[in-house]
């Protein structure tokens, strides 16, 4: 693992430094703002891209790495990718821009104040998924909740404040879980550096009595539920969402749940192998009762952006299934999912926002019958809620279906209850739809609205583009993250996990699925190959 | 073999003109989008007779033909389960029949439709959803693993919620189109399901490699798949339980209904039950699931189409009915017959259909049949092939429908599945259809007209719509021949065609072919036999009664209405099934969701405990100010003993855990 230049601190800081050009401008030239902070974005995906362009898919190890001695000896400023941080990042360059295009108009005040805000989280992001030092990683993960805290309380909308203080709250209750979980491990271990601690623990230098393990795990784990989020953790996200101006909505639900489910895959597993697998049984099945909880709960809403972000719950509900399967194909799948999740769910965020700009409310009620007035945006909302419901040959249905064809391999029950909850996307994607966009015009003034512009056309054409081609080409997705997947499988599956011994202590709560109706007639030895 | 290696070219053509008229067809005038869809799908039904030209020059170690175009789908490649999906199409005899069938029928519907849908706003919309029903239905028929028919499958039920609801301002058709999908979707469940089993057991989603190891596999898998696959049949096909969304689906356009709700979107679930045919044969249980679900699905459909009045609901109940039928062929291992059905149904349903159109188009827009009455003489074209096509689903002799459902009973009666019990319920059925179906014709086109003559001006269809009337109608006649000589002692040249494909399934086809060399020392009494047959009777005794109902004494109805009023309310409301579901499924989930899982659950438990913590730290917090001296170094103390404190706490936990 040699040094290989300086592609990814540039990549992590050029927004950073883009914040610097925007604190040079005049606070009133909100024309200049805008385009810098547009052009910096721009400039970030392009360059962004050049990962891709680099990125050797057969590689097991990380890849552009640097590793630089930063505070001491023992913290490291230690950053490199593998195929699974490779996407996310890509996922965060595209959607910036996206979210900088969509507060073009509808951000007024203190227009600077938010585009660097939006700029400095956007470097946050992208240093959670590059760090390869458990501090650095801490560091990048605080730096993100600051400004989306700002974004939610200063640019949100009526009860902005209570859930910003929720936000806040929920994230940093996890944060000091985690924090004093990095701690213990740098007491052990004596080092922050993940890729060290892990070839410590390969060795058996490095092991911890299984309680110890599962507080560890349990910190970590919980710090990241709050984040995905995992039911019951989730309350947060409603509120947030709600709240959140559309930009901030579209990074919150694009990219920064998956900090969670990415901070699962990349420390929770490698690290805690024996605690993942005895705390797989009641994660999955959380997750689970997030997929049919989120998506139930989501039907009944009567607020449009707070039915899309119980979507998410159900949505992420899949991908932590996904991950808990422990299988190459599940994994794959899950990760797939964080990006296709990003892409839709930011993309209904985006058009519910267009909504917000032309009648500032979210409420239901209030349209009916936008298809007349505008057929246009209509005619998105649809495809990109079917990319939602996941409806082959969209992304969507790729995610879900790797997810579940994984699963299935190892655990019948789990994939067959997961799948029930893709008949409810269905019904309250379709309703939601219904109560917007067709019928009559309910409201007077809805009837002139204008259609989409050509800023909004450009949103959107992209996302649909973006959605199109994820559903077409997943082999350029998944073929570039199996090796990473299969890494992160491999360490997770230590030879102490391979012997248990006997006696250990089970799973604090076994909670055991019902068998799937279903399923009734299928005798779990009959189905292997 | 031009076409034989491109076969992506029979989807792509209906795409593109989808594609094409999405984005332009706005401002183009009518002629210009009647060209691009009608072009594209005229051209891809030459496509596809091209392509299955060339296929009859193949040998039979070529077939299936299978195309690979690109990989689709990957996961794993590198474990000892790789899955991986490529999209692949193929042709064997059973996607020629239906490629033959969706392009043709399709053709001629997009024909019909230029003159239907002339007056209509939307005219580039629904062209475009139309083309793209056609390249996710060829898809369906021509996808070489699961996964691809399943994008096909998928694909068409978006068409369906699309063009059901294309008058999108109606409430009633945007509610139709989104129970179309959601029902459909119930039964999707079912086949994802099955899909998982699939892989898991197989390892593979090709059909081929499926069923060259289907015997290697444990029966009760095999059930289960067959179960689940069938559940997914069950929500496409409209079959009970989940037939509810058809009745519906009338709501579209009625070229609509003829194409997606009566030719062919509805019979995937039969032609899927048939492609999966060496799995369904190896599974007994399951096919007499699919017998007894065709069977009393076929019946119980045909009783509520007797008491309908409006036009468009007759023939939805009709075509649940008759989809119940290929069911029962399939059941009963009889698979040629059901695709067989399928087909001469695809011709005259298609046919019901849009004549049924085409008077509703001549009476401005009327679809109760008890305002219509004396139409014959005033349009005598959609009159007369109506006719035909009633006398083709009634299975008079002679007529399509005669062939493929004495085919079907037969099987239910003496094939190698066969069950007293279910023949008994497809003959009743036959009765029915029979009956409400000549109804059908004499309330619209017999006795003294019931509507207002000044105010609607009845004329018969433009061109447009009468030619492609009059090809199904040839086509309702001698659409069933290729099974005619087999009347005379001779062979099924239909059942001969697919042969190859169920061959593998049907494992007393040699003991049948041995009964029909026996029988076939008489064909002239094989052919009386046929002639008098069960259905044949029942098929005349319904259209006789249906005469002496509604033309002989036209108050006799009404008055058998007041007598068994009970049964015919029930009839008429359907057996309240939409009323039953709504009450014990839709809303006490709605119920739960809004009043237990969101209030109670999300914001009473959930945000309860979390503001409950902050009120907490809040009033901690309150009498905490007292300490708040104002000293900086006191200040500096707390901040000391209060990190330590901490600090000793959490560590002290994880040193206790050691």
């Amino acid at each position: 693992m040699g040094t290989q230049g300086y592609l990814l601190t540039v990549i992590t800081f050029l927004p950073l430094l883009s914040v610097a050009a925007l604190l040079m401008l005049r606070s009133d030239d909100q024309v200049w703002i805008r385009r810098i902070a547009l052009a910096a974005s721009l400039a970030e995906f392009v360059v962004s891209l050049l990962l891709l362009r680099g990125f050797d898919s057969a590689n097991p190890d990380y890849q552009f790495v640097e590793k630089h001695a930063w505070i001491g000896d023992s913290i490291q400023y230690h950053l490199g990718v593998d195929g699974i941080s490779l996407f996310l990042i890509l996922l965060t360059t595209f959607l910036t821009p996206l979210a900088i295009l969509c507060s073009w108009e509808s951000i007024r005040d203190n227009v600077k104040g938010f585009f660097v805000s939006l700029l400095v989280i956007e470097t946050a992001m992208i240093g959670v998924f590059v760090s390869l030092d458990l501090f650095l990683f801490f560091v990048f993960w605080e730096l993100t909740l600051i400004p989306m805290y700002f974004m939610i309380g200063m640019w949100g909308h009526e009860r902005r404040i209570y859930a910003a203080v929720k936000f806040i709250l929920y994230t940093m209750f996890g944060s000091i879980l985690m924090l004093v979980a990095i701690l213990w491990l740098y007491g052990k271990a004596g080092t922050f550096d993940l890729p060290d601690i892990l070839s410590l623990m390969q060795s058996g230098q490095l092991s911890f009595p299984p309680r110890t393990e599962l507080l560890l795990f349990g910190a970590f784990f919980i710090a990241f539920a709050i984040k995905v989020p995992l039911f019951p953790l989730h309350t947060w996200l409603p509120d947030a969402h709600t709240e959140a101006p559309t930009a901030g909505s579209v990074i919150l639900a694009g990219v920064m749940l998956k900090l969670g489910t990415y901070g699962i895959l990349r420390f929770c597993l490698p690290l805690f192998p024996e605690a993942a697998h005895r705390m797989a049984q009641p994660i999955a099945v959380l997750a689970i009762i997030g997929i049919v909880y989120g998506a139930l709960v989501a039907t009944v809403q009567t607020d449009l952006k707070r039915l899309v972000a119980y979507t998410s719950v159900s949505h992420l509900g899949f991908v932590v299934l996904g991950i808990f399967a422990f299988n190459t194909v599940a994994i794959q799948g899950a990760v797939f999912q964080m990006l296709s999740h990003g892409v839709s769910t930011g993309a209904l965020f985006l058009g519910v926002g267009m909504l917000y700009d032309r009648r500032h409310t979210h409420e239901i009620k209030q349209f009916g019958g936008l298809a007349t007035p505008m057929p246009v945006l209509m005619s998105f909302f649809l495809f990109i809620a079917l990319s939602s419901l996941a409806l082959p040959p969209l992304n969507g249905f790729i995610g879900e279906f790797l997810i579940l064809i994984g699963t299935f391999q190892s655990h019948h029950a789990w994939a067959s209850w997961a799948a029930s909850g893709a008949v409810l996307s269905a019904i309250y994607l379709l309703w939601a739809y219904q109560r917007v966009a067709l019928g009559e015009v309910t409201v007077e003034k809805n009837k002139t609205l204008p259609d989409a512009s050509m800023r909004e056309r450009i949103i959107l054409v992209t996302m649909a583009l973006a959605i199109l081609f994820m559903g077409v080409a997943s082999p350029l997705f998944t073929r570039r993250m199996e090796v990473s997947v299969n890494n992160i499988l491999e360490q997770t599956s230590t030879p102490r996990n391979a012997s248990r011994p006997v006696g250990l202590p089970r799973a604090p709560y076994v909670v055991a699925l019902p068998a799937h109706p279903a399923l009734a007639v299928l005798a779990e030895r009959q189905v292997r190959p | 073999m031009l076409l034989l290696n491109h076969l992506w070219i029979i989807l792509a053509l209906p795409l593109a003109g989808a594609a094409i008229n999405g984005l332009f067809g706005k401002r183009w005038p009518q002629s210009a989008v009647n060209s691009v869809a009608i072009g594209s799908v005229v051209l891809s039904f030459l496509a596809a007779a091209e392509t299955v030209r060339e296929f009859c020059h193949l040998a039979a170690s070529q077939i299936p033909f299978i195309g690979n175009y690109f990989t689709w789908m990957v996961g794993g490649e590198a474990t000892p389960h790789p899955f991986h999906v490529e999209f692949a199409l193929q042709v064997d005899q059973l996607t020629v029949v239906m490629l033959l069938v969706v392009t043709f029928v399709g053709m001629l519907i997009h024909i019909y439709s230029t003159g239907y849908m002339a007056h209509e706003g939307g005219y580039y919309r629904f062209f475009s959803y139309l083309n793209l029903f056609m390249f996710f239905m060829l898809t369906l028929v021509m996808a070489a693993n699961l996964i691809v028919m399943f994008v096909g499958w998928e694909g068409v039920g978006l068409c369906s919620y699309l063009l059901i609801g294309f008058w999108f301002l109606k409430k009633s058709a945007a509610d139709a189109g989104k129970k179309a999908f959601i029902v459909t979707r119930i039964g999707d469940f079912g086949f994802t399901v099955g899909i998982l089993i699939v892989f898991a057991t197989f390892g593979t989603v090709a059909f081929g490699e499926i069923f060259s190891q289907a015997s290697d596999k444990p029966v009760d898998v095999l059930t289960a798949i067959c179960l689940l696959l069938f559940a997914g049949a069950i929500g496409k096909s409209a079959q009970l339980p989940l037939y509810v969304w058809l009745p519906d689906a009338m709501e579209g356009p009625t070229p609509v209904s003829a194409l997606i709700h009566a030719a062919t979107m509805v019979t995937a679930g039969v032609y899927m039950v048939a492609r999966m045919s060496p799995l369904f044969s190896r599974a007994p249980i399951a096919m007499l699931v699919v017998a007894i679900v065709g069977a009393v699905t076929a019946f119980y459909s045909a009783t509520i189409g007797l008491v309908q009045t409006d036009i468009k609901k007759v023939l939805a109940y009709s075509t649940v009915s008759q989809l119940g039928y290929m069911f029962l062929a399939c059941g009963v291992g009889a698979y040629s017959a059901g695709i067989f059905h399928l087909m001469t149904h695809a011709f005259f349903k298609g046919l019901l259909f849009l004549a049924a159109g085409s008077v509703i188009h001549a009476m401005g827009g009327e679809q109760d049949m008890m305002k219509m009455g004396g139409l014959r003489k005033e349009i005598p074209v959609t009159y007369w092939t109506m006719f035909i096509a009633t006398l083709a689903i009634a299975g008079i002799p002679g007529f399509a429908g005669f062939f493929s459902k004495d085919a079907i009973l037969e099987a239910a009666r003496s094939g190698p599945y066969a069950n007293l019990w279910l023949w008994l319920l497809g003959v009743a059925a036959a009765g029915l259809t029979s009956f409400y179906m000549f109804r059908l014709v004499f309330l619209t086109f017999f006795g003294e007209p019931r509507y207002d003559e000044h105010k609607v001006h009845v004329h018969e269809s433009p061109k447009s719509m009468t030619i492609p009337l009059m090809v199904l109608a040839f086509l309702s006649i001698f659409g069933g021949w290729f099974a005619a000589p087999k009347l005379v002692g001779g062979v099924d040249y239909f059942e001969r065609f697919l042969a190859p494909v169920f061959a593998a399934s049907s494992p007393a086809s040699d003991a049948m072919s041995a009964a029909a060399a026996d029988a076939a020392a008489s064909p002239a009494m094989d052919l009386l036999h046929a002639l008098t047959g069960w259905p044949v009777i029942v098929g005349v005794v319904g259209l006789l009664v249906a005469w002496w109902f509604y033309i002989k004494n036209p108050d006799v109805p009404k008055r058998m209405a007041q007598s068994v009023r009970g049964l015919y309310t029930l009839l008429l409301n359907k057996y309240y099934v939409d009323e039953i579901y709504a009450a014990l499924i839709v809303r006490p989930l709605l119920w739960i969701s809004t009043n237990v899982l969101w209030h109670v659950v999300d914001e009473g438990l959930i945000d309860g405990t979390v503001n409950g913590t902050a009120t907490v730290a809040r009033e901690s917090g309150r009498q905490a100010r007292k300490l708040q001296s104002g000293n900086t170094r006191s200040y500096a103390a707390w901040v000391i003993l209060g990190a330590v404190g901490f600090t000793a706490l959490l560590f002290g936990l994880l040193g206790v855990a050691h």
